[in-house]
Parts: structure tokens; sequence; C-alpha cells
């Protein structure tokens, strides 16, 4: 089979199979994402969304296929794609312009130009307010707003999103699904989101991509070509929300 | 993880409210005092022997005495000075090995079970054995106070490193970092709070060794000065000595109690 994933921009995954132990997690996985991309993977729990992530991010490797990103496997995690976790992952005992200035500080960018990086990042999330306080003493909202940006912060090309507002109160999380809508047509850059909720993939994807367990594998990838700004009261985001939802109850 | 509230009437778990600061000193300075009203006029109704029980102000004069003569001063310097140095090469040796028994495997393997059958052998059931190989003078007091301290600061740091968050580990690799960086930045950041409460633990440790060492075998220091005291039927003295060792283990706590503070800011909210 002629390998033509090679030179394409975005993530590649072939075939890829997962196994904890002798137990499947992951079946036959292909699926390409396109620069620029957003993606939501979605499914009912457990049926493997955070082990392809974790996949894709290079914390995990499959037991068979491959991930390529921008044309080269995926042989470990990488600045170029950052991750925003469930629970925050904020390093508690930085402030938070010093978890934001984190990945630039590794790539080595200096002193001044750091300050102008988390300042940009932080104006971006609205906590210019908060530099110097330390994550536990923000509130869940505002510890999320400060790990993605310190995942911006890395300049990624892909972001790589695991629940991310799956702990927060309904406001507050849609409150942040706008935010990170604005930040995406801001800053362009690819976005793998992880969810369990059809609205939250429905208002923030252009594909949805479905998923079913035991063993994970791929049911359904449906585009969502909903123009932005996106309401959550439109016509055409209930007809949307109402195909996702009998792709994911199809029970054949 | 809770998200931190700045509530400003600080309440037991019970809801009652908490006493300030200013209630709280009013409240240990009459217990203070009242245990001394009680003491002084248990001592000059003349119910014990005076020798045995001295009154308050006895002792109070012994410690006027012995800082105009300098002798307290001397007794103090030489007690905190062995019980720092003790500590400090506890210190010294107990952070290095925890880390290096935390990250590899091989010399946790092999260290283990020598450390957990040296560790409960008591310090002081050491010091005659130390006096015999390093000798009566200071050398042999601050090891044993070294090694009591040993262990509480070890067994922290390598508990420590057991705390280390895989999502702290992955966030950091996910940001580039390399195995030193995670080393430097979430490793030893995780295991910090525990190898700081086991300097304390540690400190008490070396505190009670320094005054048994003392007891059995000293010509200064807090401990010679009761056993001295002793021979002299001096209870007064007695009482002196053991009140400055309260007071100075007290302060080494409570300095290192700001320590503890100031480093693990991050903690408290
Ligand atoms: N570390 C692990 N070891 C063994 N099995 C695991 C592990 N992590 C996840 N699994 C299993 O893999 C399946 C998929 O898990 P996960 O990817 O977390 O699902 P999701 O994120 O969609 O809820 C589940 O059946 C889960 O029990
Ligand atoms: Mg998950």
């Amino acid at each position: 089979m002629p390998d033509n994933t090679a030179i394409r921009p975005g993530i590649a995954i072939r075939n890829l199979v997962l196994h904890y132990g002798v137990h499947e997690v992951l079946r036959g996985i292909s699926l390409d994402i396109a620069d620029a991309e957003f993606v939501c993977l979605l499914g009912p729990s457990g049926c493997g969304k955070t082990t392809l992530l974790n996949a894709i991010a290079g914390f995990i490797f499959p037991t068979a296929g491959g991930i390529a990103v921008n044309g080269h496997e995926v042989r470990g995690p990488g600045a170029e794609r950052g991750v925003v976790f469930q629970e925050y992952a904020l390093f508690p005992w930085f402030t938070v312009e010093q978890n934001v200035q984190y990945g630039p500080r590794l790539a080595g960018v200096d002193r001044k130009a750091l300050n102008a990086i988390s300042d940009h990042y932080l104006e971006l999330v609205g906590l210019s307010d908060f530099k110097r306080h330390y994550p536990n003493q923000l509130s869940g909202g505002q510890r999320q707003r400060v790990a993605i940006a310190r995942a911006l912060a890395a300049k990624p090309e892909i972001l790589l999103l695991d629940e991310p507002f799956g702990a927060l109160d309904a406001m507050t999380r849609e409150s942040l699904q706008d935010e990170l809508v604005r930040i995406w047509e801001a800053e362009r850059r690819t976005c793998v989101f992880v969810t369990h909720s059809i609205g939250e993939a429905v208002f923030l994807a252009e594909t949805i991509i479905v998923m079913q367990a035991q063993p994970g594998r791929i049911r359904a990838i449906i585009r969502n070509d909903a123009p932005r700004p996106r309401a959550r009261t439109s016509d055409s985001y209930f007809s949307m929300y109402r195909k996702v939802d009998e792709a994911l109850r199809d029970r054949t | 993880m809770t998200p931190s509230s700045t509530t400003t009437a600080r309440t037991d778990v019970l809801g009652a409210r908490l006493l300030g600061s200013r209630q709280r000193a009013l409240l240990a300075v009459a217990s203070i005092t009242g245990v001394l009203v009680f003491w002084g006029v248990f001592t000059s109704a003349g119910w014990v022997d005076r020798v045995l029980l001295p009154s308050p102000q006895e002792v109070f004069r012994s410690l006027l005495d012995s800082v105009r003569d300098g002798s307290l001063l001397r007794h103090v310097a030489a007690s905190l000075l062995r019980v720092l140095e003790g500590f400090a090469i506890a210190l010294a040796a107990a952070v290095p090995l925890g880390i290096a028994m935390g990250v590899s495997r091989v010399v946790r393997g092999i260290l283990e079970p020598l450390l957990e059958l040296l560790r409960p052998i008591p310090p002081i059931a050491l010091i005659p054995l130390a006096i015999l190989w390093f000798g009566i003078d200071e050398l042999s007091k601050v090891l044993i106070i070294a090694y009591g301290a040993f262990f509480p600061i070890l067994l922290n740091t390598m508990a420590g490193f057991r705390e280390v968050d895989l999502v702290h580990v992955r966030a950091a690799r996910a940001l580039g970092a390399k195995r030193h960086h995670i080393f430097r930045d979430v490793v030893l950041r995780s295991a910090f709070p525990f190898i700081v409460v086991g300097a304390r633990v540690g400190m008490g440790m070396a505190f009670i060794v320094l005054v048994a060492a003392e007891l059995i075998a000293s010509s200064a220091g807090l401990g010679f000065l009761i056993s001295d005291a002793r021979y002299n039927f001096r209870t007064d003295q007695m009482f002196l000595g053991m009140a400055m060792i309260g007071l100075l283990g007290f302060a080494l706590n409570k300095a290192l109690l700001e320590v503890e503070r100031r480093l693990l800011k991050w903690k408290s909210p």
C-alpha cells in the first residue's frame, strides 16, 4: 500500500489497534484530521476517547497501526501537540504566570519575551489580573483557562483537549466553550476535543467523530458546517443535535 | 481539589467561630499564669519538700544567676550547636539518599532491607557504642543526633517521590520537558512538601536524642545542666534546664514551621 500520508499536514491515523493487557480498547481506527480543523471525539464513557487522545499525544502507544502528525510518526509527547486535561494538571507550585511561561521557557525563550508571551495568553483567556496567583487560589473555570493559556503559549500546532470542561458547572462551561471558539478562530490551531456531550460537540466542532464501545471504534463521522457564531437555540443546532443523537443511538 | 473560598469569619469543623489571635494570646497568658500561681501557692504553703520541688521564684532566681554568670548562654549555645550540626548532617545525607531511593528501584532494593533493620533501633541505644567509637566529645553526640534525625527525613523524602502525579508529568512532557526538566520541575517539586515535613519531624527527633546524649555524657549543654544539678540537689537548676529545653524546642519548631510556610506558600489558599 503506497503511503501517501507522509507529507500531509494534520493528523493521520491508520488502522490503529490498542490493547490494555488482553483488553482490546481500540479497534481499527482510521482517521484524517486536517490542519486547523476543529474535531470532536464523541461517545459514551469507556469507549476509548481518552485512550485515543493519549495515543495522539504520545503518552501511550498502539499495539498496531500508526499515528502521524504532519507526516511524522508519533513516538512520544512533543511541544507541537499541546494537551489540556480534564483535571487541569496545572503545576500547583508555580504561579499562573510561571505555568503559562513553562513551555516557552523550556524552549529557551528569554525573560523579556516570556513576559510578553504570558501577558498575551493570559489576556486572551481574560486572566491578566491573576498572574501572581497560585492555581489553588482560582476557581475551576479559571484554572482551566490557565491550562488553555499554558497549552497555547507553547505554540502547539495541535491542541488536544480531554473533556476539559467536564468538571465545570453548566454556565461556566458554556462561557468557556464560547471562549474556546473565539480562541480557535483567532489562533487557528487544530483542535481535537473529547466530550461525551452531544450539545458540546455540535456547538464546537466542524467534524464530529462518533465512537462506540467494546471495542472502541468509529461509528460515524459527521460534518457540521453550521456557520459561526453558532447559537445554542437555532434550528440548525437542533437538527444537527438530532442527527448526532441518532448516530449515537443507532443499534445496527 | 476544591476551589478556594475567601471567607473572612473562620470557623472550626462544627461551625463555631475560631478565636482571633489576640484572644488566643490572652488565653495562653492566662493558662500559663494560672499554672505559675498554683505552683507558687503550692510550694509556699509548705506542703512539699522544697528540695524536691522548688518554688517558681527560686527557679527564676537561678535563671537570673545563670544569665549573669554566662553559664546559661554557654549551655544553650552548646546544645543548639550540637543539634544544628547533627540536623545538618542528617539533612545532607538523608535528602540525597531519599531522592536516589525514590528515583532508582535498584538503589532502593539494595538499601531498603538494611534501613528496615536499622530503623527499629532507637538512636539512644547507640550512644554507648558511639562513645566507644567516636570518643566522649562532640563527635559522638553530633553523629547520634544526626542518626536520630536521619530516618524521619529519609522516609518522608521517599514518600514524597511516590506522590508524583502522572498527570503533571504528562503535562510537562507535552510542554516539551525532557527527563531532567521533569525531575527538577515536577518530581522534586512534588516531593518537596514531604521533605520539609520530614525535616521538621527529624528536628524533633534530633532534639530528643540531644538531651539523652547530654544526660549520659557531656560537660556542657542543657542536658548536662540537668544531670549536673542532680548531683548537687539543685532542683531549681533542673527546672531551669527543662524549661530552657522546652523553649528551645518550641523555638526551633516554630522556626521550621515558618520556613515551611514560606517555601510552601502555594499550598495554602
Ligand atoms: N490504564 C488502563 N488500564 C487498563 N484499562 C484501561 C486503562 N485506561 C482505560 N482502560 C479501559 O479502556 C477503555 C477505554 O477507556 P477510556 O479511553 O478512558 O474511555 P473514555 O475516555 O471514552 O471514557 C475502558 O474500558 C477502560 O476501562
Ligand atoms: Mg475519558
